[in-house]
């Protein structure tokens, strides 16, 4: 998890819930209870959150705050999720969203 | 329907300050926020702030917000996070949602205090994972402890980019670049020099042709651009990157106030689509004020006291206090908040080309296309002197309200004086001691204290350190001059941490006494 | 009614230009030379605009492309996008499910 800042020259070692695991895709991952679902995931290096609708193009986080809805994904299988302001929790279902779809395109009717 | 004295919008530092003025002359305020913190954009500003002491001056951003947040709480204010106000309709109704449900409120006095939201800027590539507003990289960085990328290019050279830049550049990121198409830097001088001393080259007059690969970002490419921003061929620069940030300015998030029917205006000087409104943030709407970036883009000091402004007049509409008590109160207000607008940067003066500084001096040029002031322009300011022993070289070139450093010697050798934008100069009466106190305590990190007779054939820097791994007393390396570019070898001497420097460390090198008023920053040989 | 919007002036030919596959609109995915078209079929308004393209009904609400779109408009009917009456604004101001929209609290 080199992505993470182990000790800040200023903010010092960051505060962090325990820690817990997820998975992405179906692959497990690990992360830290309370922290946003993007953060988890950049921190473990992913950058795709979703293929758009109409072109199929990938997008990931983009304002971080829950403004620009780019970084959504599906979430316990809901989709539409704004993953950079939902907190993450234990046992976690997080997938790639394909339009609003968890499935490939090639795969939707 | 709940009815309160008060709903404020937004529990930033203009809404909180607003509410802690209300609450204390005894008015039922509630504050709803959107976001699951309070403090807005507060608690990622992790730099100290300028201004004077009434201003914060000094004191790290997230401070001020801890600082914030407790007032807050003793004046009873109630503050609702998560809750999104969705609406706000005619007689000061609004609807909140909160949870799963949406709720209806009515406030006799209604604050929008809504902040700001990023500009975009767009280039063929611009919707790439990798692409990244600078407040994304505040936020992954300072709340959250995650890096942005590893290599990065920073489009945008306002005080946004620059912070941001150096931000990165603290939690371990490498800033490539930093770009604008702009002819000149548009934030603090300051802020530009303590990111160019560590070696990033500034390109102005350029921007982002494209961003490249295939489902993230691999690398840019930008080019110089004329005076018609257009691309002028042959010009094109490559970086390889993971990550490009965008600083391309702020615009006001006042859509609630058009919804209620407020009178609004497009105002470039104010960042765009603003409320009319008077100086104590007064709207067209009886009842209804607004306070910090939503009624213009400035900064969270000015914020804060226009937040307090709002609150006090919101008490007085209500009949809490007295209108002699609001006028006074106000005109205290006034005070300070002309106080922090003034200067090179001040609102009135923006989109002018200022050349010489109040004192006559010309502005470095230099600094304004580059980044750095450059060596032969340095000395032509009152902080830089020379003299026998230990003093402070204060490099500070651009009238900014700021007074810390003349408050923190203790042997009086900086003098600012009663108009805090003034240069600050050295009194070559007063014996510096080398205490270092004023070293730590420019926000801007401009102030050097320098030794030209430390040792026979060395002189000593001593400079603001806030990185790690924080160097060691015997570490050798190579000393960088303003530009980001070698100057000499160099090896530390001293390291000094206290906390009366607030995470400020004092790095002391010796260079070889021809380097003394070129050497800037330390950079450890691998 | 403002002279902006006097249909009866003459705003030219539609000209290609070589970034008209610029995506402006994220969310909906509609690009520059879908909004400069558009304005050329008589859309001379934002809200006209939102209606006809979609820009800004997507899941960020215009939060992202809003002042994109406007300038790219203003540009199209060669007047300052200070002149262009932005879109209205309505609640609810971010997106909300109508479930949502349809459970009110009892204060």
């Amino acid at each position: 998890m080199e992505a993470r800042i182990e000790e800040h020259p200023i903010l010092g070692k960051q505060e962090k819930g325990k820690k817990v695991t997820f998975t992405f895709d179906g692959q497990e991952l690990h992360g830290y209870e309370g922290e946003p679902i993007a953060a988890a995931l950049k921190a473990e290096g992913v950058m795709i959150h979703r293929y758009t609708q109409k072109e199929h193009k990938p997008r990931g986080i983009f304002c971080a705050i829950g403004r620009c809805t780019d970084c959504v994904m599906i979430v316990n299988g809901k989709p539409n999720v704004r993953t950079c302001v939902t907190p993450l929790e234990d046992g976690m279902k997080v997938q790639t969203q394909y339009g609003v779809s968890e499935k490939h395109f090639d795969e939707q009717s | 329907m709940k009815r309160y004295d008060l709903i404020i919008v937004g529990a930033g530092p203009s809404g909180l300050s607003a509410a802690i003025e209300a609450a204390k002359r005894g008015l039922e305020v509630v504050v709803f926020d959107e976001n699951e913190k309070p403090g807005g954009q507060l608690f990622k500003q992790i730099h100290k702030f300028f201004g004077s002491k009434e201003h914060k001056a000094k004191i790290r951003g997230f401070k001020i917000g801890e600082d914030l947040l407790k007032e807050a709480d003793a004046a009873g204010v109630k503050v609702v996070l998560n809750a999104t106000v969705c609406g706000m309709y005619q007689d000061k109704e609004i609807t909140v949602r909160i949870n799963d449900e949406m709720h209806h409120y009515k406030g006799d006095t209604i604050i929008i205090a809504t902040g700001a939201s990023e500009n975009m800027v767009t280039f063929p590539g611009w919707t790439l994972p990798g692409v990244i507003g600078a407040g994304a990289a505040q936020t992954m960085m300072n709340l959250h402890g995650v890096k942005p990328g590893s290599k990065i290019l920073m489009l945008g050279s306002g005080n946004v980019g620059l912070v941001v830049s150096f931000q990165l550049i603290q939690c371990g990121c490498e800033v490539v670049a930093l770009v604008d198409a702009a002819p000149r830097v548009g934030g603090y001088g300051v802020h530009a020099a303590k990111v160019a001393r560590t070696g990033v080259p500034f390109y102005l007059s350029h921007t982002i042709v494209k961003a490249e690969g295939e489902d993230h970002v691999t690398g840019v490419t930008i080019a110089e651009v004329d005076s018609s921003f257009k691309f002028i061929p042959g010009t094109e620069k490559h970086f390889d990157v993971d990550t490009i940030c965008l600083a391309v300015g702020l615009s006001p998030m006042s859509q609630l106030l058009k919804m209620a029917g407020c009178k609004m205006e497009d105002n470039p000087k104010r960042g765009g689509q603003v409320p009319i409104c008077d100086e104590y943030g007064r709207t067209s709407i009886p009842g209804v004020f607004v306070a910090g970036d939503v009624s213009g883009i400035e900064e969270a000091s000015s914020a804060m006291i226009e937040g307090r402004m709002a609150g006090i007049a919101a008490a007085e509409y209500l009949g809490y206090i007295e209108k002699e008590e609001l006028d006074s109160k106000l005109e205290e207000l006034d005070a300070a908040l002309d106080g922090l607008r003034q200067g090179m940067f001040a609102p009135k003066n923006r989109g002018q080309m200022i050349e010489k500084t109040d004192e006559g001096i010309d502005i470095s040029t230099n600094l304004l296309k580059k980044g750095y002031v450059a060596d032969d322009e340095i000395e032509r300011f009152p902080g830089v002197t020379r003299a026998k022993g230990i003093h402070p070289v204060i490099e500070c070139t651009q009238n900014i309200p700021c007074n810390p450093c003349q408050d923190s010697c203790p042997k009086k050798c900086i003098k600012i004086g009663a108009n805090i934008t003034a240069l600050p100069a050295i009194d070559p009466e007063a014996t510096c001691v080398g205490c270092g106190m004023c070293v730590a305590s420019c926000s801007g990190q401009a102030i050097f204290l320098v030794d030209e007779t430390y040792e026979e054939g060395y002189a000593s820097i001593t400079m603001p350190y806030e990185f790690l791994p924080l160097p060691e007393v015997g570490d050798k390396g190579i000393a960088l001059g303003r530009s980001g570019q070698k100057v000499c070898e160099a090896e530390v001497v001293n390291v000094r941490t206290s906390p009366a420097f607030d995470k400020t460390h004092l790095l002391t090198m010796k260079v070889p006494v021809e380097f003394v008023m070129k050497a800037r920053f330390f950079k450890k040989e691998v | 009614m403002n002279s902006v919007n006097d249909r009866s002036r003459d705003i030219g030919e539609f000209v290609p230009a070589p970034d008209d596959d610029m995506l402006i609109c994220r969310c909906e995915e509609i690009t520059k030379g879908e909004i400069r078209r558009a304005v050329h079929d008589g859309m001379w308004t934002m809200t006209e605009i939102r209606r006809y393209l979609r820009t800004g009904m997507g899941l960020c609400q215009g939060q992202t492309c809003a002042r994109l779109v406007k300038g790219i408009v203003a540009k199209e009917l060669g007047i300052s996008p200070a002149e262009l009456e932005p879109a209205t604004s309505r609640a609810p101001m971010r997106p909300t499910e109508m479930r949502i929209l349809a459970k009110e609290a009892q204060d």
